[in-house]
């Protein structure tokens, strides 16, 4: 037993697998008892965090006689709409920025200024000059992963190995070669991470960009209850945001993990 | 016919000068650094002939890589010229293949796509491609492992793929950047025998470069030894041991001789290098 916890407690050593991922589940159950104890125990006022049970019978609800099927449909297209639109500029320009030194010179700069600036803040402006559809949401989307992405995609593109790359030029490659043979590949298990990551950022966005001159999705539902203090129904849209988020964050793992079986000594 | 037999006999009398492959003129580098400038290569000249193979020796830091570097079109020189069949070379071209120290394989590639790398750039067909693959598979002693990938293979068999990918080409020279200077002592002999075996079967002319004695001269017909930085020729050693050669060789006298003579001349220019 001691020696059990001896081990635990020293850094960088393995624990058996049973036991990590028991760790994770016990954490979730923690903090749903949590949640229970302060509810159903009346420590706090339901009217500021309603009960777990609550929540659940206000989700199905929804999902039964509500629009929630249609808010999630149509907060899912803005954000992936928004995202791709990044990632189809964002990827090759990155790959530019991270293999020729003049494209880096050119948009780095001007990337790295942009994107300290708050995408909500462009709100207003973007009104202005696209209104409030559609496009408008999802240019809040792109704004707020477009800079990051491209410069993220750069460094990856950076790391790739000069060794491997002056090798290709002995064994025969041209310059558009070097590109698609050589550092795409070499640079894609980075491109692909980028991109479950940045991709995570843009769900974080949703809600901003749905608060304003919105009447449809999950930040117009969070911010409709809100105004008519139903929190059961705000947690409900939280955590169905955060549930498509793990989504599609496992969708990308699998992805990565199916695509590149290279990178594993076991090749599985 | 008078004036043909006559061309005969002018033509027959003219001594065959044989260009050699590999000539090195007067070539030098010059970085710019902050402080100035540092001369990394004096100038330096030797030639390589069709199949010879040649070890160039010498203390780390004196700029051996940079003379390999330069020859392989990956740098430029500040000075003189490189040239191969009496062309002068400019930029890496297809007549020179390379191996470095660090492990260069394609990691998202099977062994045999490594090995067809260069072949597939140039178009050749899938048939063809797996044919050579399969030669150079069985010549590096690697048959059964060209659908593993790079991941998994020991640095050993990762140095044997790179050569085999770089002989794949057929190169006429092939540039070897201490290739066995990450492998433990024991891999590093197995991988100087099998490199002989691919160099007799490839006749190819090599330029290898190391900083280990005994790798210098049971691989080489000739040693070329430097001077510590900044780096030139300090002193040519052929090497008389007869071929093919066998790991045994390194016991005998000859050898301890070689040995004795360049570890004298190299042991100079490490001690000028650090003091």
């Amino acid at each position: 037993m001691r020696k059990m916890i001896a081990k635990l407690l020293t850094p960088n050593k393995d624990i058996p697998k049973k036991l990590y991922s028991t760790a994770g589940l016990v954490t979730f159950l923690l903090f749903l008892l949590v949640w229970s104890v302060l509810t159903y125990g009346g420590i706090v006022n339901p009217l500021f965090l309603p009960t777990p049970t609550a929540v659940l019978t206000t989700g199905v609800d929804l999902f039964v006689n509500g629009d929630l099927l249609s808010d999630i449909g149509i907060s899912f297209t803005r954000v992936l709409v928004g995202f791709l639109v990044a990632a189809l500029i964002g990827i090759p320009l990155g790959i530019l920025m991270g293999s020729l030194k003049i494209m880096e010179g050119a948009f780095e700069p001007i990337i790295g200024f942009i994107r300290y600036m708050p995408a909500s803040a462009f709100i207003p402006l973007l009104i202005l000059w696209i209104g409030l559809g559609e496009p408008e949401k999802m240019s809040v989307i792109f704004l707020g992963t477009f800079f990051q992405l491209t410069l993220m995609i750069m460094d990856v593109t950076k790391n790739v190995q000069n060794d491997l790359i002056e090798v290709s030029y002995t064994l025969g490659a041209k310059r558009g070669q070097l590109f698609t043979k050589v550092i795409l590949p070499a640079a894609l298990p980075g491109i692909v991470d980028t991109l479950r990551i940045t991709f995570g950022w843009a769900w974080t966005y949703l809600v901003v960009a749905e608060i304003v001159g919105a009447s449809s999705g999950l930040g117009y539902m969070i911010m409709q209850a809100s105004r008519f203090l139903q929190p059961d129904k705000i947690i409900v849209g939280i955590l169905i945001i955060g549930i498509l988020g793990l989504l599609t964050d496992m969708i990308f793992k699998a992805v990565y993990r199916a695509s590149f079986s290279w990178m594993r000594k076991d090749g599985l | 016919m008078v004036i043909q037999a006559a061309k005969n006999i002018i033509e027959n009398n003219v001594p065959q000068v044989k260009t050699p492959k590999l000539e090195i003129k007067e070539v030098g580098k010059v970085f710019k650094t902050k402080s100035g400038e540092t001369t990394a290569l004096e100038k330096t000249s030797f030639s390589v002939s069709d199949g010879e193979f040649v070890t160039i020796l010498g203390p780390s830091g004196c700029g051996k890589s940079t003379v390999l570097r330069i020859v392989a079109g990956l740098e430029e020189a500040t000075s003189g010229q490189v040239l191969i069949d009496g062309q002068e070379v400019n930029g890496p071209g297809l007549d020179r293949g390379m191996v470095f120290q660090s492990y260069t394989l394609y990691p998202w590639l099977t062994v045999k796509d490594n090995i067809s790398f260069g072949l597939k750039l140039k178009g050749v067909s899938q048939k063809e491609r797996d044919d050579v693959a399969r030669h150079y598979l069985q010549l590096i002693g690697l048959e059964g492992f060209e659908k593993h990938y790079p991941i998994q293979l020991s640095g050993g068999m990762k140095q044997r793929v790179a050569i085999a990918r770089a002989l794949a080409n057929d190169p006429k020279i092939l540039l070897m950047d201490e290739p066995f200077g990450a492998l433990d002592a024991q891999t590093r002999n197995i991988m100087q025998e099998v490199l002989l075996k691919a160099w007799e079967d490839s006749k190819k002319t090599i330029l290898f470069i190391t900083h280990d004695v005994e790798e210098s001269i049971f691989l080489a017909d000739s040693v070329y030894v430097m001077t510590a930085r900044p780096g030139r020729l300090k002193k040519k050693v052929p090497i008389a041991l007869e071929r093919p050669r066998e790991f045994s060789v390194k016991g005998s006298v000859e050898f301890a001789q070689y040995k004795e003579e360049l570890l004298s001349l190299i042991r100079e220019e490490s001690l000028k290098a650090i003091n």
